[in-house]
């Protein structure tokens, strides 16, 4: 498949929900971040011939890699850079790119995407369905065995790995999984468990990354050390804390379920009712209620929905897969009256199903 | 529920620390929940670069108001950047530089990270010498628990071995 077409296709590797734990939490993520040796880091690069060397070195690099192209951002039309945005595979950053040395290397499924020339020469990530933290290290650490094959990493015997930011420096390796956590929300009980993250060394963000609010009632937890612990000690800290608060989340509902369970089912409905008959509708609004959609599958209150569904509509809502499916470009109004028949068409596919 | 520390202000914070591998639940009023500094890692936000620029103006050599011009005006010879940049936007230029502003980037990684030293993937080249350290310390664990364990003839073994390993580190 070409990346013009993986762009397209309404899914990718993580949106098949078929991972572990997949009803709380949406995907594991890692990312690796390498540079190569005596080469300035992209942000510091003064002219295109520093930025074609790396270019030059990582392609050839990719020889022995059938399954992976190294493609330029420049080959790619705002639209596209938008849905791989929308699709979780690139940073914003690196939608706005202008240096035609700024690449991309995405697998057939979708799974592993390589930023080239981004914050750092190279940003490895795997992004997996559900909790699946081991197997996607495993994967990014593949890939950058293969990649180092025929590269020289800028490394130091005592600080490791070296970056561009020093936040990086060491293993390189950010891993995170997006938790969706409603009934925690709801019950304003996630500052509290968020306090017992921040203790651990481990951040929360939102949807999009770095600055995004929590959207949807999802949060992003990853870890922020990434020198003097070893990729396995920080996964490991990683997957224990997920565990602990899907936990907490699933208490929490079960509690819901059983002390407040006419107002639950009243929202969950309520929700349901609002994102299958609403005629105009944001993109915002949509992700509060498949919030609460979801929600409703997961304690059987709604009729079921697979996941594979809902993580579809979370993306075809967002602005460019809209305009890429209606064909034309839109203004936010026109969007939002397209975003309400999108919804329904995806979800007759259930019906129907 | 009363505060775990100071039992007489009500607990609102709840806190999961590691105490030997042990999960330990604490909760804790907001005023002794800020001495335990909780939330002292969260240094997260779209500013972090620009708080880590100014982890470097902290650095030692800076500390007693030793002409900052002086200090800030070193650049690396390999990528041009210089010090005082670095300080602006927190980012560094090339890998030369982390060996230029070693001393400066010393304590900023220690504020960060909380350590300095390496201890996750090595990289199949290069790495020499690391690698032969991590054997090294490999094989001396094994000797503690060989003696331990009054296995005397693996320990000569082992002895043997880390001798010749830390030889060839010589050599290096």
């Amino acid at each position: 498949m070409s990346l013009h077409e993986l762009v397209k296709n309404p899914t990718v590797s993580w949106m098949a929900a078929d991972g572990p734990e997949s009803d709380i939490v949406m995907t594991s993520r890692i990312r690796l971040a390498r540079n190569l040796a005596g080469l300035p880091f992209p942000q510091h690069m003064a002219d295109h011939k520093t930025a074609e060397k790396v270019w030059d070195t990582i392609s050839k690099g990719l020889k022995n890699a059938p399954d992976l192209e190294l493609t330029s951002m420049n080959r790619l039309s705002d639209l596209e850079r938008q849905m791989l945005l929308e699709k979780h595979l690139i940073s914003p950053e690196h939608t706005e790119a202008v240096s035609p040395y700024r690449g991309i290397i995405i697998n057939r499924t979708g799974s592993i995407a390589i930023m080239v020339n981004e914050e750092d020469h190279l940003r490895i990530q795997c992004l997996l369905s559900g909790l699946q933290l081991n197997q996607a290290y495993r994967y990014a650490d593949d890939a950058d065995d293969l990649l180092e094959k025929n590269l020289e990493y800028a490394f130091d015997e005592q600080w490791g790995y070296l970056t561009s930011c020093p936040t990086n420096v060491g293993t390189g390796m950010r891993a995170s999984v997006m938790l969706h956590l409603p009934a925690l929300t709801m019950t304003n009980q996630k500052g509290a468990v968020f306090n017992n993250i921040a203790q651990l060394g481990l951040t929360v963000r939102g949807l999009y990354g770095e600055g995004t609010e929590a959207l949807g009632n999802f949060y992003q937890v990853s870890n922020q050390i990434t020198l003097g612990q070893t990729e396995e000690d920080i996964i490991n800290n990683l997957w224990t804390v997920t565990l602990h608060v899907l936990d907490q989340e699933r208490n929490t509902r079960k509690r819901l379920q059983e002390e407040m369970k006419y107002q639950l089912e009243d929202k969950v409905w309520r929700s349901y009712g609002l994102l299958t008959h609403a005629r105009v509708i944001t993109s915002n609004e949509v992700l509060a209620l498949l919030s609460d959609v979801a929600l409703g599958v997961d304690l059987k209150i709604l009729p079921p929905i697979p996941r594979h569904i809902i993580n579809e509509l979370m993306v075809a809502i967002r602005p460019a897969h809209l305009q890429a499916a209606g064909g034309r470009k839109m203004d936010t109004a026109e969007r939002d009256v397209f975003r309400a028949q999108v919804i329904k068409n995806i979800l007759s596919k259930v019906k129907e199903g | 529920m009363y505060c775990d520390e100071c039992k007489t202000k009500p607990a609102t914070v709840s806190v999961t620390q590691m105490f030997n591998g042990n999960q330990v639940q604490l909760h804790l009023c907001p005023e002794c929940a800020a001495q335990k500094g909780v939330g002292f890692f969260d240094l997260g936000g779209t500013s972090l670069p620009k708080l880590l620029g100014s982890f470097f103006g902290l650095g030692p050599l800076s500390m007693g108001q030793v002409q900052p011009s002086l200090v800030t005006s070193k650049s690396c010879p390999n990528c041009g950047v210089s010090l005082k940049s670095i300080g602006q936007d927190g980012r560094l230029g090339c890998n030369r530089c982390y060996e230029v502003f070693r001393e400066h980037l010393e304590p900023t990684l220690r504020r960060i990270h909380g350590n300095t030293v390496h201890t996750g993937k090595l990289p199949k080249k290069g790495a020499g010498k690391i690698k032969l350290q991590r054997q090294i310390e490999q094989l001396k664990s094994e000797l503690q628990t060989a003696v331990v364990n009054e296995q005397y003839e693996k320990a000569a073994e082992l002895r043997d071995r880390i001798k010749e390993l830390e030889k060839s580190k010589g050599v290096r």
